[in-house]
């Protein structure tokens, strides 16, 4: 049973009339995984979470859940997933706490034990002094805030997260995150993290997939995105010297690919054979080039990130 | 593995929103409004009664007159007040049903909780339903305590009998213009065209609904002999589309013993004719009709808001 995906999709698309919005993905979440999903805005990201869930009936593929279809046993999921919607909205005329009791209510908790859980999540997040005030008066990060107690009121199994950092500040987002790692480590919580932050939520994924325009264009931890799998390693440096100076020191260094000007102004890249990378770093030192900056392009995930958003813009446009 | 045994949800959504409609501006600006205007059309009822007393003697079902006699200086009886006020008491309670969860972005959270999609605007129409039936049972009670008080007449059990089932008419009436509003608040995205488009179908049929059938009556209606008959039955016909006419026209026989029939009648079917009292079983038959189309008529409505709702995308 603990080998068994938390969450497992397979082929699933939604199709709305022409337009695809999410297109044959196949994804696969286990136990107390960490998972996000990076993409961005219209990717499908939401979408492939209301299937998850059971709240939009995909075209074709099939989804589990907890082992369950979500079509067929809508209920006993929703019991067990938190789930916490893009750019979430309580009752404005409700108190937060009022708020989150109702969501108790429907999931038919026992009172005195919703209370004290409801005390103890809006002490969590940092809406303790705020929890009896409308939520009319809520600025958005507190409505966040109230979303994230609200997604764990049912006390999950599992959380889906839609855009959680958005419309936070900074130091909230470190808090967040935070609290996403604790509940990852201390109660294994497997978790789903939307988000068009990548830089925000890449330290708290044990893996991600990055999703493009309803298909996932790459997928894995973030240290295998970065280095690309098994594609050339790409030198980005900047030296005391032009571009003669290169050519010359890496002559003989097998696996260079190519020499050109790099992504920052007066930066140089060298893409070489990632075995050779080494001997291509020594052949510089030993041919007497001052190396005033040097690293690996491509170590940047949000660069890869960035390359696939610039050809989704490029497609669009 | 079939989902694990759970409580429905409608009755927690219902109750929640029965508890928000309770406290909320609304229903204590609609309860003020109509208990002065009860309270006014009944002290003049009660005021024409008591000044023609003496003639009072016999006269059946005295009590209930209450509810059906204008007097000096409200124009109106209490009947056609609710008749014409009832649809505003719908749609107050229902227009925003579902445009507000969206604008609140409150849906998607609610419908991820473990609950049934249906269970949602099943709750929402209960609770509404729930909380007309606490108006219109507290402002019966209220008239009905003015009453005692001014006639110095407790009611009947016959009376008492009456009473109770044209309240549960009038729920069902109320709870047509709620279905129609919660229909609006499905398919229109913002409340306020959704209350707007409410209150012009209420405002439309209340002042227009009567000329528009007799207009159209006289325009189709045969000539010739009997040519004016046609056209009466015809009007008649007409003006029970809308359910304002046969909400008054069943309140009138179920609050009145005396009356027979609700359609046009001749001199000539009077003549000879035995004044006696219906029984209530009577008087409902007479307005039977009249009680189903209703009844038709919120099924109905309730029936394409369901439809619409479950048929929407959860994020639009």
């Amino acid at each position: 049973m603990s080998d068994e995906p938390v969450i497992s999709a397979r082929g699933l698309t939604k199709r709305y009339g022409d337009t695809v919005a999410v297109d044959g993905l196949d994804l696969e979440i286990g136990r107390g995984e960490v998972f996000g999903l990076l993409g961005p805005n219209g990717a499908g990201k939401t979408t492939t979470i209301l299937m998850l869930l059971g709240l939009t009936e995909p075209t074709e593929g099939t989804v589990r859940v907890l082992g369950l279809d979500p079509a067929r046993n809508p209920l006993a999921i929703k019991r067990r997933v938190g789930y916490l919607p893009d750019a979430v909205g309580f009752y404005e005329g409700l108190t937060g706490r009022e708020n989150l009791r109702y969501t108790a209510r429907l999931n038919r908790m026992d009172p005195d034990e919703a209370e004290a859980r409801i005390d103890m999540l809006v002490d969590r997040v940092g809406l303790a002094d705020a929890a009896d005030r409308p939520a009319g008066t809520y600025s958005r990060g507190m409505l966040q805030r109230l979303g994230i107690a609200d997604a764990l009121v049912k006390d999950p199994d599992v959380l889906i997260l839609d855009e959680p950092t958005a419309a936070i500040d900074p130091e909230g987002v470190s808090e967040m995150l935070d609290l996403i790692r604790t509940l990852a480590t201390d109660q294994g919580v497997t978790q789903l993290i939307s988000s068009h932050h990548l830089q925000q939520v890449q330290e708290v994924c044990d893996r991600v997939a990055i999703f493009v325009s309803g298909r996932i264009v790459a997928s894995g931890t973030t240290h295998e995105l970065a280095v690309g799998g098994a594609g050339p390693e790409r030198l980005e440096l900047r030296i005391d010297g032009g571009r003669d100076d290169l050519v010359r020191a890496l002559e003989g260094v097998p696996g260079i690919d190519d020499i050109r000007p790099g992504r920052r102004p007066g930066s140089w890249e060298v893409v070489v054979a990632r075995e050779h990378a080494g001997e291509a770093v020594r052949a510089l030192a030993a041919g007497g080039i001052e190396i005033l900056e040097l690293r690996r392009a491509s170590e940047e995930l949000d660069e890869i990130y960035r390359r696939y958003f610039q050809e989704v813009t490029t497609h669009a446009g | 593995m079939p989902d694990e045994r759970m409580p429905p949800g409608w009755p927690i959504v219902a109750r929640k929103e029965f508890t928000d409609h309770l406290y909320s501006g609304r229903f204590v600006a609609l309860l003020a409004v109509l208990s002065l205007a009860g309270a006014g059309a009944v002290f003049a009822a009660s005021t024409g009664i008591r000044s023609v007393a003496p003639q009072t003697v016999g006269i059946p079902a005295l009590f209930l007159r209450l509810f059906t006699v204008s007097a000096d200086p409200v124009p109106f009886a209490l009947v056609v007040f609710i008749a014409f006020l009832g649809p505003l008491l719908g749609i107050m309670f229902g227009f925003d049903a579902i445009s507000g969860e969206r604008n609140q972005r409150t849906l998607a959270r609610l419908v991820a909780q473990p609950i049934h999609r249906d269970d949602v605007i099943n709750g929402k129409f209960v609770g509404g339903l729930g909380i007309v039936t606490v108006v219109f049972v507290a402002l019966t009670l209220f008239v009905a305590g003015i009453g005692i008080f001014r006639l110095g007449v407790v009611p009947t059990p016959a009376e008492l009998a009456r009473l109770s089932v044209w309240v549960l008419a009038a729920i069902v009436y109320v709870g047509f213009w709620l279905a129609l509003a919660m229909l609006f608040s499905v398919v229109v995205r913002r409340s306020s065209t959704s209350a707007l488009i409410g209150v012009s179908i209420w405002l439309g049929l209340a002042l227009f609904g009567n000329l528009a059938a007799r207009l159209v009556a006289r325009l189709l209606a045969p000539s010739g002999p009997g040519a004016a008959l046609a056209e009466a039955r015809l009007e008649t016909l007409l003006a029970r589309i809308s359910p304002m006419t046969l909400f008054s026209e069943a309140s009138s026989a179920l609050l009145d013993p005396t009356v027979r029939t609700t359609g046009v009648v001749t001199l000539a079917q009077l003549d000879r004719a035995i004044i006696s009292n219906l029984s209530l079983v009577q008087s409902l038959a007479v307005v039977w009709p009249q009680v189903v189309t209703l009844v038709a008529y919120t099924v109905i409505c309730f029936g394409l808001a369901y439809w619409a709702f479950m048929r929407q995308e959860v994020r639009a």
